[in-house]
């Protein structure tokens, strides 16, 4: 049944890409893409029906073997059949990640009808968007880590052709490849973790890892390889440090990409993965603290450079890289079904800000500058109501989804992760408040900035934008409450429901200081939120650059990203060209120019002994050198003449070494 | 039915039959050389029906004395691994005939016959059993060769058709020598007398007849530091030379090292493993590395198949079935993707008369199909999952780590800068603004284009999505020459059970 799901999105990206772009009409593109789509989100949801229904914890869809069995040493010195079924899983983490990526993605597909209505290469769009939402499927259903690695490697190929979409323009086209490039290096460490894996265990199937691990058939040190490897893979896709440069530069691809690959889905497979081999990462404390680390680390990183962005684009863009780290602080803190429950509301309020900021940038017909908005509260109601949920769930606002999930990942930091990682998560949540309503404070609030022209063509969106918007709206608004917590009242029901796949968490806390965390985070955000306020609304003059008057250094440092881009370009892309030229020079001069020595060396050697022959041994044989200058006078004429010489020469020397066979032996 | 002699020489029937034909039909020439190279396409895919994937043995076999005094045979047989490589030859062969419809202008008929003659030779290489015969085809083949680069290449292309000819003829005389010594050995140059005598050369010997034939395989392969011969010989080479010479020539030398030295010379394998391991991980880094600086799409293909080929050499020395298997399947993977990479060039090349990168830019737009198929190539070559090149790495990157992981994450290093190169190459021929007036009216693939590079399609996506068929005919002659060099791993393997035991 749930094999069906990464079907449809499949056969759509099939019809439109062969067919659709040279045959289709607009309504037949939009049909197929959209409808796939659909039809793949129907099938979720039966599938997690019956799951919810059926007995089993576990299914698994074994399609046809993919790689047959060889043989390979293992680490214990016995030897393993080493073989890659494709296979599906589905299990309450794969019914969650389905849902989100085919009911987000639904939405998506449908308000992309609207923002991409007059762009020239509309099948191709959809045909990209439905072999993207194909390859997430696969990489959330994948039975083993090379099946996961086809969705991983898939959906990275989607996100370097949408973020190239307009691959005319040369800086789509320069994010488009560093995206891949810089998913590339984190692969390397994914590929090895897979190999460290299949040495000590000899399978790379989840479910046998998991439980594998569980039973203690893992040494610590292994664990701890493994896991960091691969961690090194969920850094690159979800964009932490130090693989994040990419995604800020992946803004450059459609507005209603960004929300969905670049927010809701692609991004978040690092923390899907963490997720789903939770055993493994439980072993390794070492690991988990680095996550954690990294996680509230980047969270805290990026939240500054939202800070100071002007593109409202690249203020959602940082955001979701320090979202991201929220995610990996739970994860790192064994909170595994927290980051996952952060992931989920996070793709509903993210992919609502991201849509909604298109919404913004369709209405100012592309203006994506801040710094020229201004005033659309009233310009454009419903993006600016919409806008506003996601800003307030983003913000942790309490009853909202997002502050749910943050609560519940900053209370098992709290409980079970490193003090500093806590402490960093406490930070960045006031400065995620703080930044998101900068953003809604510069759009919408205050005098508009933008030009005539523009002002004369603003626009509320038609509905098939608003309709997707309102409904995530509502997700982002309500959408916490199927993780509503014990102290509230609530069952914790998500958590509960993702047990049987990502483990239960050990980290408990007394009801006094869990409603005393609760009552931090609500107050660090609404804080954020009224120093915003402050900031950007009750004071006169000109907001937008109202951080950088007060803090001249610091806000350069920040505005230029801390300068990570130029040292990356510089000193690591730019010393592996200068290598590359170096090595190209060296094979040039050095390698070739010895072997070109040689046969200048052989020349002279070969003139000596015709000086000789001439002297010597021509005399004797006249005749035949005769006949020798008529033919290469015939054979001069020929354009080629010097080919027959040489084939002469070695048809000649191979008779003679066969005659010499013949004889010796 | 004698079908291997049939299948060997039934091109030569064709270049017989061309050369009958009256001159100036060009026409004619054209169409029997496709008809015929289509033919033997044909031909090899009837060797599928009566093969037994079951047995590592050679199958087809035909035995006939030839030089009697010499003991020499005419000794033809396959096996898995050979089936592969001569399906790939006719593939390729018939492919690239029907590339040069247009490429080629003048001197039809003898470029035809060279082409046939070619083929003859390459089909010979993968089929003789005989070392003597091995080695005459192997010789033969460099003739057409030679001419093709020398008559129909580049500007440079007698400088760049002699130092193909000499540098390769310099390694075979080596293995001449070598194949000597064996025979002095053996008392026989039936390889089947050889693998099934039970008995190996004295080890020192061993090592020296092991670096002799090496010698000439690592300079057809072309492994570090034999290489500088391929990047002249295939920017001056016509398209369909380089998508032979790419294509099958370069497997000549993996070839041999699996049908030849690991066999024949186990001992001396394991012994020169590091050598072979550390040059091929060199090739693979330093290939990329030098690929990314390159101006000549050419040269840069060029350079990424010495990259490439370095894998296939470190997945034949980390000699587990898993990387042995996974070297040979990328033997294939490397002809199917790199071929398509130099018809692409070809394509682009005829069109504008250039092959400098820097001439190109914002191709996508004016040529979508020729954009989507570079692109499933482009992603073919860096080893995208779901496409054929990812499972020949991954089965030697993950047959490779048991027996070292820093060989595993030295080539994983290649695969970061793979994707480098290529990706760069393709955003700069097909993205950005189409800024050349010359680029702005250009043609987007032909039909008869299109049907170049669509078998090669089918196969990328084949091989990813259901690689067994393949790895199935050549799982047991692999594990054959895996217990003869260790025979304990063998032993070790009766006794495990499946994968799904675990």
């Amino acid at each position: 049944m749930f094999a069906w799901i990464p079907l449809f999105p499949l056969l759509g990206a099939l019809a439109n890409g062969l067919l659709g772009i040279k045959f289709f009409s607009r309504k037949a593109v939009q049909a197929v893409g959209v409808g796939s789509v659909a039809l793949s989100f129907l099938a979720s949801a039966a599938s997690f029906v019956a799951l919810l229904r059926g007995s089993e914890d576990v299914l698994v869809a074994r399609l046809f073997s993919w790689i047959p069995p060889s043989l390979v040493p293992l680490a214990d010195g016995g030897t393993a059949a080493f073989a890659v079924d494709l296979a599906f899983r589905y299990d309450s983490l794969a019914a969650v990640m389905t849902l989100v990526v085919t009911g987000v993605g639904l939405l998506i597909h449908v308000y992309s009808v609207g923002y991409m209505a007059h762009d020239r290469s509309f099948a191709r769009f959809f045909a990209y968007l439905n072999l993207f939402t194909f390859a997430m499927l696969v990489l959330v259903l994948g039975a083993n880590l090379a099946v996961l690695f086809i969705g991983w490697e898939g959906v990275g190929l989607c996100s370097y052709l949408l973020i190239g979409f307009w691959f005319s323009k040369d800086a789509a086209a320069a994010a488009g490849k560093k995206a891949f490039l810089t998913n590339r290096v984190g692969d390397f460490g994914f590929i090895l973790g897979i190999g460290v894996l299949l040495f000590v265990l000899g399978t790379i199937d989840l479910g046998s890892i998991n439980r594998l691990a569980g039973e203690g058939a893992l040494t610590k040190g292994a664990a701890t390889a493994a896991a960091l490897l691969l961690f090194i893979g969920a850094t690159g896709k979800s964009a932490q440090i130090p693989l994040y440069t990419w995604l800020p530069d992946a803004m450059e691809g459609p507005t209603p990409v960004s929300a969905l690959i670049h927010a809701a889905t692609m991004v978040t497979a690092g923390v899907y993965m963490v997720a789903r081999l939770h055993a493994l990462f439980t072993l390794s404390g070492l690991a988990l603290d680095v996550i954690a680390l990294v996680g509230a680390g980047t969270a805290v990183y990026a939240a500054t450079m939202a800070l100071v962005q002007f593109d409202i684009k690249r203020v959602l863009a940082y955001s979701t890289i320090s979202q991201i780290g929220y995610m990996f602080l739970g994860l790192g803190s064994g909170a595994y079904a927290a980051g996952v429950f952060h992931l989920m509301t996070h793709a509903f309020f993210k992919a609502l800000l991201f849509l909604a900021a298109g919404s913004v940038i369709h209405a100012l017909s592309g203006e994506q500058d801040m710094r020229k908005m201004g005033g659309l509260r009233s310009r454009v109601p419903t993006t600016y109501r919409v806008f506003l949920v996601g800003a307030l769930a983003i913000s942790g606002v309490p009853g909202l989804s997002g502050f749910f999930s943050k609560d519940e990942i900053l209370a098992s930091a709290f409980a079970s992760g490193p003090t500093v990682a806590w402490a960093l998560g406490v930070l960045g949540a006031g400065m995620t408040a703080f930044y998101i309503f900068r953003l809604i404070f510069l759009t919408f609030f205050g005098p508009e900035r933008m030009d005539e022209a523009a002002r004369l063509r603003c626009h509320e969106s038609p509905p098939v934008m608003t309709v997707p918007l309102r409904i995530l709206a509502f997700l982002s608004a309500f959408g916490g409450f199927v993780g509503l917590p014990h102290l509230l009242g609530g069952g914790a029901w998500f958590g509960k429901f993702l047990e049987s796949s990502t483990g239960r968490h050990a980290g408990h806390l007394a009801a006094g200081t869990e409603a005393l965390l609760m009552a931090l985070s609500a107050g660090v955000g609404l804080a954020g939120i009224y120093g915003a306020y402050v900031v950007y609304v009750r004071k006169r003059g000109a907001p937008a650059f109202r951080l950088k008057e007060r803090f001249g250094a610091l806000h350069r440092l920040v505005f230029r990203k801390y300068f990570v881009d130029e040292f990356y370009d510089g000193i690591l892309v730019g010393g592996i060209l200068r290598l590359g030229r170096l090595a190209g020079g060296f094979d040039l001069k050095v390698i070739d120019g010895l072997v070109d020595g040689a046969a200048a060396l052989t020349r002279r050697l070969s003139k000596i002994s015709i000086f000789f022959d001439g002297r010597v041994v021509d005399g004797a044989v006249n005749g035949v050198g005769a006949v020798h200058r008529h033919a290469s006078r015939l054979l001069r004429r020929v354009q080629t003449g010097y080919v027959y010489n040489y084939a002469l020469a070695v048809v000649f020397g191979l008779v003679i070494i066969m005659a010499l066979v013949v004889t010796v032996f | 039915m004698p079908i291997l002699s049939l299948v060997t020489f039934f091109p030569l029937a064709g270049a017989v039959l061309l050369l009958a034909l009256p001159r100036g039909r060009g026409k004619a020439v054209k169409l029997t050389a496709n008809i015929v190279t289509g033919l033997e396409f044909a031909a090899t895919l009837l060797l599928l029906r009566g093969f037994d994937p079951g047995t590592a043995e050679m199958q087809f076999v035909e035995r006939a004395p030839w030089i009697k005094s010499a003991g020499i045979q005419y000794l033809l047989g396959l096996d898995g691994i050979s089936l592969l490589l001569v399906l790939l030859t006719s593939l390729l062969t018939f492919l690239a005939t029907l590339s040069s419809w247009k490429a080629v202008a003048h001197r039809l008929k003898e470029y035809y016959v060279f082409l046939l003659l070619l083929e003859v030779g390459m089909i010979g290489v993968f089929v003789s059993l005989d070392l003597i015969l091995f080695y005459v085809f192997w010789e033969i083949m460099l003739v057409p060769m030679y001419f093709l680069i020398g008559i129909w290449g580049g500007e440079r292309k007698l400088y760049a058709a002699i130092k193909f000819f000499l540098y390769t003829l310099f390694g075979s005389v080596m293995m001449l020598i070598g194949i000597l010594v064996v025979r002095g050995h053996y008392g026989t140059f039936d390889w089947t007398a050889m693998t099934g005598a039970g008995t190996f050369l004295p080890a020192a010997l061993q090592g020296w007849v092991f670096l002799a034939f090496a010698l000439g395989f690592a300079i057809k392969v072309p492994m570090f530091p034999f290489h500088t011969w391929l990047p002249d010989a295939h920017v001056e080479a016509p398209t369909a030379g380089s998508v032979i010479l790419a294509g099958v020539l370069l497997k000549m030398g993996t070839y041999g090292f699996v049908r030849f030295s690991l066999p024949l010379f186990p001992e001396a394998s394991r012994k020169f493993a590091p050598l072979m391991v550390g040059l091929a991980l060199t090739a693979i880094v330093y290939g990329a590395l030098v690929s990314l600086m390159q101006k000549d799409m050419k040269k840069l293909v060029a350079y990424s198949s010495v990259s490439h080929m370095g894998f296939v050499i470190l997945g034949l020395f980390a000699f587990t079935p898993l990387a042995v298997k996974g070297a040979v399947l990328q033997m294939i993977n490397h002809g199917i993707s790199t071929g398509a990479l130099f018809l692409i060039v070809g394509v682009l090349y005829e069109r504008r008369h250039t092959r400098l990168i820097a001439d190109f830019g914002g191709l996508s737009s004016r040529m979508p199909v020729t954009a989507a198929v570079f692109l499933v190539m482009a992603m073919s070559s860096i080893g995208l999952p779901g496409l054929n090149g990812f499972i020949g790495e991954f089965m030697i990157l993950m047959g490779v780590f048991p027996v070292n992981w820093v060989w595993t994450a030295v080539a994983g290093l290649g695969i970061v800068l793979g994707a480098g190169y290529m990706l760069w190459l393709y955003q700069r021929v097909m993205f950005g603004r189409l800024e050349s007036p010359a680029n702005a009216s250009l043609a987007d693939l032909s039909a008869r284009e299109f049907a170049t590079f669509f078998p090669l399609i089918v196969l990328a996506f084949w091989i990813g999505i259901f690689p067994k068929p393949f790895l199935a005919v050549i799982d047991k002659p692999v594990e054959k020459i895996v217990r003869i060099i260790h025979p304990e791993t063998a032993a070790a393997a009766v006794g495990s059970g499946p994968a799904e035991v675990r």
